[in-house]
């Protein structure tokens, strides 16, 4: 099924193009990889700097990490049904789904909170020892990243009520906080691979 | 309903291939946790394992979630993505490799 929403403003092209807006999105993905890549370097030197302190052996455990990870999850394919409904023009479905993905996002944002006050009520605050400073800054990093993500849905819940079509540029919205959403999960399967699971091994 | 193709191909997915994707990823995640669980593996096996199965659900989530493919209007976003994924990559195992030396050479395990 051929969609003719660019077709009158450029017949010449029967490609649909991806605007640049999208590609600049991109880009920007790209540097906030680096910021991660970063964080991911200071975490991997200074991963047996306990201090004295407590390890990561003692610290983490399989149940909570496995509903955080499956929340996030879930919501990566919720968000993905979204955008079908958003390439249909159905908004309705669009608002709900985008609802779904948010409600998801902040039971993953709800129990990282609880962990991290958790820890810190253990005396394992982020002050304790470089490990746990690495593990706090990084995995506060992504929370702060899927925190801005959940404004970012909310806001377009918003703009999205009351109106009967979606535009080019509602839909460059949509498409970039897609790739937000999704780009945040690729950074969770590092986290929970790499600084939870290996830490448990 | 779960093809839905336009003149650009599948740069935004159909139901079929959001489910797909999904499933991979459970089972790559479920596999995670398994390894991990079960002591099954050396330490040094476990890591290798895990890390073969990080690699693989990026790529899975890239393919079915990010929409990334080889098509020619991709060229520029894959271009980007090639540079970042050299530039992290020198960052982190540089890092670790300096610094692993600097251990040991400065004794200050």
């Amino acid at each position: 099924m051929a969609h003719d929403t660019t077709v009158q403003t450029a017949g010449h092209d029967e490609h649909h193009h991806e605007s640049p807006v999208v590609f600049g999105f991109w880009v920007y993905l790209m540097t906030d990889c680096i910021i991660f890549g970063s964080l991911f370097a200071v975490f991997a030197v200074l991963r047996n700097q306990f201090n004295g302190g407590p390890t990561g052996h003692e610290l983490f455990e399989f149940g909570g990490l496995g509903l955080e990870t499956a929340l996030l999850l879930i919501s990566s394919i919720t968000y993905g049904f979204g955008m079908i409904a958003a390439h249909k023009n159905q908004i309705s479905q669009v608002i709900m789904w985008l609802g779904v993905t948010f409600l998801l996002g902040l039971g993953f944002v709800g129990l990282e909170v609880r962990e991290f006050a958790h820890l810190i009520a253990e005396g394992a605050g982020p002050d304790r020892s470089a490990f746990l400073s690495a593990f706090f800054t990084l995995v506060s990093t992504h929370g702060l990243h899927v925190s801005c993500g959940l404004i970012w849905i909310l806001t377009l819940m918003v703009q999205l009520m009351g109106t009967t079509e979606i535009p080019e540029r509602m839909m460059n919205k949509l498409t970039c906080l897609s790739l937000f959403w999704h780009f945040l999960d690729i950074v969770w399967i590092c986290v929970f691979s790499y600084v939870y699971l290996a830490s448990m091994i | 309903m779960s093809t839905q193709t336009n003149s650009s191909g599948e740069s935004h997915g159909s139901v079929s291939s959001y489910l797909v994707g999904f499933v991979l990823a459970v089972v790559l995640t479920v596999l995670s946790f398994l390894v991990v669980s079960t002591h099954s593996l050396s330490p040094m096996g476990t890591l290798a394992a895990l890390s073969m199965l990080a690699l693989v659900q990026v790529l899975v989530h890239l393919h079915y979630f990010l929409h990334m493919g080889g098509s020619s209007e991709q060229r520029w976003n894959n271009i980007c993505f090639v540079f970042t994924v050299a530039f992290v990559t020198i960052l982190i195992v540089g890092t670790v490799f300096i610094m692993t030396n600097t251990t040991m050479n400065m004794m200050s395990r």
